[in-house]
């Protein structure tokens, strides 16, 4: 095979959803794309944090994001949405910096949190570089 | 699962070359790789001779828990099941009318759907090589029929494409491989592909592109009986005076690579989504009810786990009682532990640190499934899908038709919904009552005309809101699996630990009961070697 075709099936098979598990299929299962921190907190987060970002408790704990001193640290809150921790699967690869900029500063200023100094580009630097649609 | 999109693996591009290549290329591709057999399911343990009076305590009562306690009390161990649940189980469930569903922040749904139907929230299909699990299924006499997996006629629908129209999967896989058996076979006569194929390997190719992509003498992809015997006729052939078919028009090339068919022709090439398919006859929660009849009797539910110690003499849980409330300690000589690790990483253990750097390295994905319930099966009745899914890249990824009653009159269940990724995580977070809403408003698109008419009630399970797994499934990745999987399987002195999580077949049934039985097999070793 030419190299040229070789290079047209990688694109084919790069299109493919990779089957580790179960899972739905190629479609993609794509929500709009968020752009404001409250959109990206709705989309992304609350399905753990919450609606009112207070988390919740079963046979484990959904740490509260409201009143949470940790946030305080930007870099700290950068870390884990980008890399995760314990259950919490690491975001960077499907949040941007635009995006994961929005949320921390959203955070940070929302339910009971009260930190002005504001996210900057080098807080999200761990980030993907366009929305992820 | 979106950790490797964008980037071809080594599946995916077997699959992709076995596409377009034939089986010459993907053969050859194989033996570079290496070739993985079909089942690593040896047949059930056969243990035996465990020291009279030593025990086990077990956590969990999902199948890998279960297994772990059939095989352990087979073999002669006193044993006991801790379960944080009031059923067994665990993710192996089916959900039906009467039911009520509680999830992490506090909504409440009451199930309505008619008897005999059901929403499977977790698995719902099983591959015909996982064997172990199969092998129980008959060992604990649950009965099995086909699930659907492939079906021609339902649709695939991508809102970058045909304008949103949703179109025919049999439509738009000929016309795909009838437009790159055209191109190649130009490719070929430009002598573009190979240079090292022979004449009559190239006569050959030929030829196979031609019976492949149905193309004419010329070599050419056209309207006319052949494309139409495999994309569908525009009149299909009847009897009697004007029994002659007609042939259909064909898609835009360029649309139909667009709606991304590939990429569904790849998804049913996975060796895990080849037919055939099963699912247990009445839901797939027949499973863990199978099991559960062979060890229900070992089981304490409502028993949520808040420590786990070991030291010389035996390992010790203490465990709160949910529903009557009080704490208690149970001890045993051994454990096997089963709990999901998004909730083992928060209760407190003396287990070594590398251990619990490994239980607290695998975040869990993201699921949501919905089930709603129609008067009447229009997909059967108005268009002929019998079973299967129709896919869209919408947030709730696929509708799935049922698998079985076809031709039956009253309300059916289809599956509104199997959501992971960004759209999973979206619909986690609505309310039920959203999560219904957005399912009928995407599902829309595939049968505009029936969809909300005939809709009587709905119910949907986010996993990441289910107080005792709290997500899906574990997420392993190279390097966690580098760093942290041997860690995690080994056995620490009388703790193992056991569950998809503990295994390379991850978030399915077979993995989970796959890693059991290794688990057990080594836990009794140790035990004989005390």
């Amino acid at each position: 095979m030419t190299y040229r075709f070789l290079s047209a099936l990688a694109l084919i098979a790069a299109l493919a959803t990779p089957a580790l598990a179960d899972e739905p299929g190629p479609g993609g299962s794509k929500p709009p794309v968020a752009k404001t921190g409250e959109e990206v907190y709705r989309t992304y987060c609350q399905a753990c944090h919450m609606a009112d970002a207070k988390g919740a408790t079963g046979a484990g704990t959904f740490p509260a994001l409201a009143k949470n001193e940790r946030l305080g640290t930007t870099a700290y809150a950068a870390y884990i949405v980008a890399n995760g921790k314990g259950g919490m699967p690491w975001f960077k690869d499907m949040l941007s910096k635009d995006q994961a900029q929005a949320l921390l500063g959203y955070l940070r200023t929302h339910y009971g949190n009260n930190y002005k100094e504001p996210v900057t580009a080098a807080d999200v630097e761990a980030f993907g570089q366009k929305p992820t649609r | 699962m979106e950790a490797g999109r964008g980037m071809p693996t080594r599946r995916q591009m077997l699959h992709a070359i076995g596409l377009m290549g034939g089986t010459a290329a993907i053969y050859q591709m194989m033996t570079t790789f290496g070739h993985a057999a079909e089942t690593r399911f040896p047949g059930p343990p056969n243990l035996s001779g465990a020291r009279k009076g030593s025990s086990v305590i077990v956590l969990g009562a999902g199948l890998a828990g279960m297994l772990a306690a059939y095989e352990l009390e087979k073999a002669g161990y006193k044993v006991q099941i801790l379960e944080y649940q009031g059923r067994p189980g665990g993710r192996n469930w089916s959900i039906y009318g009467g039911d009520k569903i509680t999830e992490m922040g506090g909504a409440t749904q009451n199930v309505g759907f008619a008897k005999g139907n059901y929403l499977n929230p977790g698995p719902w299909r099983i591959p015909h090589h996982h064997k172990t699990l199969l092998h129980y299924c008959k060992a604990f006499g649950v009965a099995l029929e086909p699930f659907i997996q492939f079906n021609h006629n339902a649709y695939v629908h991508n809102t970058d494409a045909f304008g949103g129209a949703p179109q025919r999967y049999r439509m738009l896989a000929a016309d795909f491989e009838g437009g790159v058996a055209e191109l190649l076979g130009k490719a070929i006569d430009q002598k573009a592909l190979d240079t090292k194929l022979t004449g009559e390997d190239v006569d050959r190719l030929k030829e196979a592109l031609r019976s492949w992509g149905m193309l004419d003498q010329d070599m050419r992809y056209t309207k006319g009986l052949r494309s139409s015997s495999h994309r569908g006729f525009d009149l299909p052939p009847g009897g009697g005076v004007n029994g002659a078919p007609k042939p259909s028009d064909l898609l835009p090339f360029d649309e139909v690579v667009k709606s991304g068919i590939a990429s569904n022709m790849a998804f049913f090439m996975n060796d895990e989504f080849q037919t055939t398919m099963f699912q247990p006859v009445g839901g797939m929660g027949k499973i863990g009810e199978g099991f559960a009849r062979q060890v229900g009797r070992l089981v304490t539910y409502n028993a949520k786990v808040t420590k786990l110690m070991q030291d010389k003499t035996g390992v010790s849980v203490s465990y709160a009682d949910t529903v009557k409330g009080g704490a208690m300690t149970a001890k045993a000589d051994f454990c096997v532990c089963t709990i999901p690790l998004t909730v083992l990483s928060q209760i407190e253990t003396n287990l070594s640190e590398k251990k619990q750097a490994a239980i607290a390295a695998v975040p869990y994905s993201n699921s949501v499934k919905i089930g709603l319930e129609m008067r009447r099966r229009f997909w059967e009745e108005d268009q002929d899908i019998f079973g299967g899914h129709s896919f869209t890249n919408q947030e709730i990824g696929l509708i799935s038709y049922p698998n079985n009653n076809f031709f039956q009159d009253g309300p059916a269940v289809l599956l509104g919904a199997f959501a992971s990724g960004p759209g999973g995580y979206r619909l986690a977070g609505m309310t039920p009552e959203q999560r219904i809403e957005a399912a009928l408003a995407q599902g829309s698109v595939f049968h505009p005309e029936q969809y909300r008419k005939e809709f009587l009630n709905g119910a949907s399970v986010s996993w990441n809101r289910t107080p005792w797994v709290m997500g899906c499934c574990a997420r392993w990745n190279e390097d966690t699996r580098r760093e942290h999987y041997q860690e995690l399987v080994a056995l620490e002195d009388r703790i193992v630990l056991a569950g998809e999580h503990a295994s390379y077949v991850g978030c399915w049934m077979e993995g989970s009961l796959l890693s059991s039985l290794d688990a057990i097999t080594r836990l009794h070793k140790r035990a004989l070697e005390a």
